[in-house]
């Protein structure tokens, strides 16, 4: 297979990747899913979210491993262990901050790429199978970031873990038993440590590896949705059968995310080497106090990616001496997002095309979740109480309640009002 | 792509060939299947089973002896027990008498949910000895460690009358551990078994019900 006109050096490449091909569809996959995968050309600033997500997961397994040549999983010794790795481990101090600040990027980046298929409605038909796999990959997520922040053993990492592991023991009649099982002890402790580590470098990694993958070949399947709505696929050129709207992933799309990657990481950078605590809300300063498992800090509050459900779960108050009700609303309130591709019943899919009516509830979903968000960062009693009329109820807690009911309005009451929206017609074929 | 769709063509083409079933063969399958899964099963039990608390977590709960006599009335000491905090508490008279008052704020005023008490704290103080209360300082929410707010009014309003305040989800407890109406907290604060060895010391974990 040599070609005169060749070099010998590209005639070795090509009879070497010939000789791959033969056993291994290294071509086939590439042109598959990079050179020849027809995304939409019209993505927006929207559509960096999911590859830059791809980048903080590497980012997050390559240095998770480098912490855990440092960092020992015993009650004794982990609070320890973690300053050493700050103090001592030449570098160590940057691998660790990568690894908290990529925790929460993790957290922003997601949201967006959530929200992006939110607006776009890029959970429908036939994309529900992408929207699931998502959702399972946003609970590993929070699995991850919640085993994780045990692993340093300060006051925050352990009265979190104690306050979420209690969350089960709510559940009616087997609830108790679960939270014991789950801790290995009657009390958070050396073995719920040492578990929680299996599950946060081991266990969870390879279940959101694999959940990735399914995500991806599920995308690849259908093929991308778009700021517009429609389907490229059903305009095709003639002749080469590539869709009319559709450009290949790589080079067009691998050089805009390259862009995306070089901005996100500036902003990263920024964070890590500037305001790694940021402010208390990436690195809390409880936690820099060793874990007392007789006082609770005076402010317990989760990283800022879990509060608005917290709000939520502080906000339904116990029915018939249960607290059961709040634990299941805070459960239902991150599961729900799993039911969206078929709650939605809207005529059109993107947020373009949409009537005000969706674009108000969308509003109020997403200062609903700012504001719960927000207040679950604060104590309940912040805004002070109200009168007796009003049972001297927190304020703080009547606005999370009021706040509560509008983000679950929002799912609840979306069959509806897709319904009933006006929406613009859609175009043939996609705009800028 | 095409090379797939050749694939595809070929196998369905196989799969219509076979024009009976052979029910003995599937039968055999099917039952073969159900044992493997029984297996499965089984051997997933001691992986559960690894998971719950050890012997050595188990063995690690005996009673422990506390000295009461250098609290001062109207302040609390806390004692570690089963690694959970138990506030000892050394009420007022005041305290003591407030706590009759406000039985109409609270979820369970006369402690009727049986776990939360040995039956000899199910009184008005929730105590043996009226001034002193023996609580286990676990919030019944979620698990956090409630904040001492012993004194009227200060940081919690003016209409605060002593009592604790949970950091975690807002819950409020007087005085004898009893929730208020409308805490995230279901029921009352536990009050552990104990007993008084001597008037100045305390044994929790033990009662004089219990035969050793």
């Amino acid at each position: 297979m040599t070609d005169k006109n060749k070099s010998v050096l590209a005639n070795a490449l090509d009879n070497t990747v010939s000789w791959v091909d033969e056993r291994f569809p290294l071509t086939s996959n590439i042109k598959a899913h990079l050179t020849e995968y027809y995304a939409p050309k019209n993505f927006n600033f929207w559509y960096f979210f999911g590859s830059l997500a791809m980048l903080v997961l590497v980012l997050q397994i390559v240095t998770g491993i480098f912490l855990t040549m440092h960092y020992k999983p015993d009650a004794d010794l982990a609070f320890g262990s973690v300053e050493y790795i700050m103090r001592d481990v030449p570098w160590g101090w940057l691998i660790r901050y990568m690894h908290s600040t990529g925790a929460s990027m993790f957290f922003v980046v997601v949201y967006l790429h959530m929200f992006r298929g939110i607006i776009y409605s890029s959970y429908r038909n036939p994309r529900e199978l992408i929207w699931l796999f998502g959702v399972a990959i946003f609970l590993c997520l929070m699995g991850e970031a919640f085993f994780g922040y045990l692993l340093p053993w300060g006051q925050m990492s352990y009265w979190g873990a104690q306050v979420i592991v209690n969350l089960f023991s709510a559940i009616p009649f087997v609830g108790p038993d679960v939270s014991e099982w789950l801790r290995g002890d009657y009390l958070v402790s050396d073995a719920t440590l040492n578990r929680f580590f299996a599950f946060h470098v081991i266990a969870l990694p390879l279940v959101l590896l694999g959940l990735v993958v399914t995500h991806l070949i599920a995308l690849h399947e259908v093929g991308s949705n778009n700021p517009d709505g429609i389907e490229i696929k059903k305009l095709k050129d003639k002749k080469t059968g590539i869709p009319l709207d559709g450009i290949a992933f790589h080079p067009y799309y691998t050089v805009k995310d390259l862009v995306g990657v070089v901005v996100f990481l500036m902003v990263f950078s920024a964070i890590i080497f500037f305001a790694p605590e940021m402010g208390g809300y990436f690195l809390e300063a409880n936690n820099f106090v060793p874990a007392d498992a007789l006082k609770t800090p005076a402010h317990i509050a989760p990283v800022w990616y879990f509060t608005p459900y917290y709000s939520i779960l502080r906000a339904v108050p116990p029915v018939m001496n249960s607290q059961f009700p709040g634990v299941a609303a805070m459960g239902l309130s991150v599961m729900v997002f799993a039911l969206l591709p078929w709650l939605d019943k809207g005529a059109v899919k993107s947020i373009r095309y949409r009537g005000s009516l969706y674009k108000k509830w969308l509003a109020a979903f997403v200062v609903s979740f700012i504001v719960l968000g927000y207040l679950g960062t604060v104590p309940s009693n912040i805004w002070g109480q109200f009168g007796s009329m009003l049972g001297n109820a927190d304020r703080a807690t009547v606005v999370a309640r009021v706040f509560t009911v509008i983000y679950f309005a929002f799912f609840i009451l979306m069959p509806w009002y897709t319904k009933k929206d006006k929406t613009l017609p859609v175009p043939e074929r996609v705009t800028g | 792509m095409s090379d797939n769709q050749h694939d595809k063509h070929q196998s369905s083409s196989q799969q219509e060939a076979p024009s009976h079933i052979d029910a003995e063969k599937r039968k055999f399958l099917i039952a073969t299947s159900a044992v493997g899964a029984v297996g499965v099963a089984a051997v997933a039990v001691p992986f559960v089973k690894s998971m719950t608390p050890s012997e050595r977590a188990k063995a690690a709960g005996a009673p422990v002896e506390v000295d009461i006599s250098k609290i001062e009335p109207g302040t609390m000491m806390t004692a570690e027990w089963r690694g959970k905090p138990v506030w000892i508490i050394n009420r007022t008279d005041e305290m003591t008498a407030e706590l009759a008052k406000h039985n109409d704020q609270l979820s369970d005023p006369n402690c009727d949910v049986i776990s939360q008490q040995p039956s000899y704290c199910k009184n008005a103080d929730r105590s043996i000895k009226p001034n002193l209360a023996v609580i286990v300082g676990i919030c019944t929410h979620l698990g956090c460690s409630p904040t001492a707010k012993l004194q009227v009014g200060g940081d919690m309003g003016d209409k605060w009358v002593g009592g604790f305040f949970c950091p975690c989800h807002g819950s409020k407890f007087d005085l004898a551990g009893r929730v208020y109406k409308g805490s995230p907290a279901p029921i009352n604060l536990v009050v552990p078994p104990y007993k008084y060895l001597t008037d100045n010391t305390l044994l929790i974990g033990v009662d004089t019900e219990v035969k050793a």
